[in-house]
């Protein structure tokens, strides 16, 4: 192809681009962000919510895995012994200090990996500017869900913030936990949790993914 | 000359002002929204409907800026260098005509209103000499920054005005011999007469210099292209290797005016070569037929027609082509463009030797 014909060629494929939107055509590869939101993968890597069982005990059992496998070093936690009279977890102590510095963090998901009870999970939030870097330190105030099961959002009142995604606290963290092996396809292999109840098992990778319960 | 011609004057001066000022902001709208179109985004929509006010938005934005001022510049030329970028810009569009006469009887007698900034008589001259004063103030702006970025930015300047000035010159050449004038008002009144001939022919094609001059008119267009440094010669503030280019170390206000001068040089010389080429503001009118103040309007509407076509072609351009490298720049204007406008200007020249004087041997 000579100079004068790649340049032709170039010059119809934008134009072919241009007409098509132009006339009414969706062509379009972007959204409106804040108007619009695309719909995530089940497995997104938001930020993380401290889980609680149905009857509202934390999952955390302040055993510092979690601090242990982060290769960002961003996770601070110190287990405390339950009280006996009003036990916080159903174990023997609880995370009484659990922070997450998220501006550390590179949500690789590993401590949900490392944690023996589901305790920690990925939600589909990913909203997390702040104007100073204090706030891009997670404590156990903004991670540890509500007893109904929503995770604390740091801005419900700003205009933007996605309420509708505080719904879905308890993330598809399914591949990374240690239930979520292929092993365990189509078999329940995790604890329930407040809010959602025990999810469906997924149907992995060897199947296509039906969104059963519509919230995904 | 009484106070109504003065304040005519004035007038004029004003309304091209403005209408250049709004143009810009429409401008810079229609090519983020038409790149974006291209590019399967979906461009300005927040501010005002289709967000056409953004570009009000982003110049007020520019305005409230901090102007930083490098310590190491030099001062003077620094602030002049955004000026001289603006008034040439403003100024060569004083020259172009883009509306037809006409006549109002003002203070008692008879007035001719020119809808041109000023009927010079060697407007093409003028316009000419303007493009080369606005590369002075990418020279200048470059070299007083006392960056390197902005050094070989102006740098890169000097190197490809000259190179493409004399394309841009020589592709005019054809036009003047051709018309027999460097007015533009009279260039555009000789195109407004039907092709000769072809005329007999197919009616309705106008005189356009655009058909029998199309070489020079292909040549002119990349030419000007270059001269306003867009895209695919936009090696003067190439943003990848250069930061901002010559503009790297201006903010604010001042960044703004070359913004503002560059859109403005983008929209002129359309308006030339719609001038030269495309008949300028000569188009169907029907006089009589349709009201009188309908018809009067109408030629400049088809001159803004014609531009926007121009214009979307500059922005076709830039959606398309990468950047040209240094020395593909070099050799396309000097090997390429330069040798094709002198041999297209014999061939004219000798063709309208022949027309004038006949067959040499008889």
């Amino acid at each position: 192809m000579g100079p004068v014909e790649a340049f032709l060629a170039g010059m119809r494929v934008t134009f072919g681009h241009f007409v098509r939107a132009f006339f009414g055509g969706k062509g379009e590869v972007t959204i409106r962000y804040p108007d619009e939101m695309r719909v995530k993968p089940q497995r997104f890597h938001g930020r993380h919510v401290l889980n609680r069982y149905p009857d509202g005990m934390e999952k955390c059992i302040g055993c510092e895995l979690c601090a242990g496998a982060c290769p960002a070093h961003c996770i601070y936690v110190r287990g405390k012994d339950n009280p006996a009279d009003d036990p916080v977890s159903p174990g023997e102590r609880y995370g009484f200090v659990y922070e997450i510095n998220l501006l550390r963090c590179i949500f690789c998901a590993l401590c949900v990996e490392a944690c023996p009870t589901e305790a920690i999970t990925m939600t589909q939030l990913f909203e997390m500017s702040t104007t100073n870097r204090e706030d891009g330190i997670y404590t156990r105030t903004e991670l540890l869900v509500n007893p109904d099961g929503t995770p604390n959002h740091m801005f419900t009142e700003d205009p933007y913030a996605d309420l509708g995604e505080l719904v879905k606290a308890d993330g598809w963290m399914r591949a990374a936990a240690p239930g979520g092996r292929a092993a365990y396809e189509g078999e329940t292999a995790w604890t329930p949790s407040a809010g959602i109840g025990a999810r469906p098992p997924e149907l992995g990778q060897s199947e296509p993914v039906v969104d059963e319960d519509g919230d995904d | 000359m009484d106070g109504w011609d003065f304040l005519l004057i004035v007038i004029r001066v004003v309304v091209i002002f403005v209408m250049l000022m709004i143009t810009t902001l429409l401008l810079v709208w229609f090519e983020r929204k038409v790149v974006a179109d291209m590019q399967d985004r979906i461009g300005p929509s927040r501010a005002g409907p289709w967000g056409i006010l953004q570009t009000l938005a982003d110049g007020m934005k520019l305005f409230f800026k901090e102007q930083i001022t490098p310590r190491k510049v030099e001062f003077g030329l620094y602030i002049a260098a955004p000026i001289l970028a603006t008034v040439p810009a403003f100024l060569i569009f004083m020259a172009v005509p883009f509306g037809r006469p006409f006549t109002l009887t003002l203070g008692g007698e008879p007035r001719e209103i020119l809808l041109q900034g000023a009927d010079l008589n060697i407007g093409l001259l003028f316009i000419l000499s303007m493009s080369s004063i606005a590369v002075y103030a990418v020279v200048l702006a470059g070299w007083s920054s006392g960056s390197k970025y902005p050094l070989l930015g102006g740098v890169r300047a000097t190197a490809q005005a000259i190179s493409y000035e004399a394309a841009l010159g020589l592709s005019v050449i054809p036009v003047v011999m051709y018309t027999g004038s460097v007015q533009l008002s009279e260039i555009v009144e000789f195109q407004r007469a039907n092709l000769q001939f072809l005329g007999n022919v197919i009616p309705f094609i106008p005189n356009w210099n655009l058909f029998l001059l199309a070489p020079s008119f292909v040549i002119f267009f990349i030419a000007a292209v270059a001269e306003t440094n867009r895209a695919p010669f936009d090696l003067v503030e190439a943003e990848q290797e250069l930061v901002g280019g010559f503009h790297t170390e201006y903010s604010g206000l001042r960044f703004a005016l070359f913004f503002l001068a560059e859109y403005i040089n983008m929209f002129t010389m359309s308006a030339i070569a719609v001038t030269l080429f495309m008949g300028g503001w000569s188009g169907p009118t029907w006089d009589g037929v349709l009201p009188a103040l309908v018809s009067g309007v109408l030629p400049t509407f088809w001159f803004f027609a014609k531009v926007v076509v121009l214009l979307f072609v500059y922005v076709w351009l830039r959606a398309t082509l990468p950047r040209l490298r240094y020395d593909q720049l070099m050799e396309f204007g000097w090997k390429r463009l330069i040798p094709g406008a002198l041999a297209w200007l014999m061939i004219i020249g000798v063709v309208l030797a022949w027309r004038q004087f006949g067959n040499p041997w008889s």
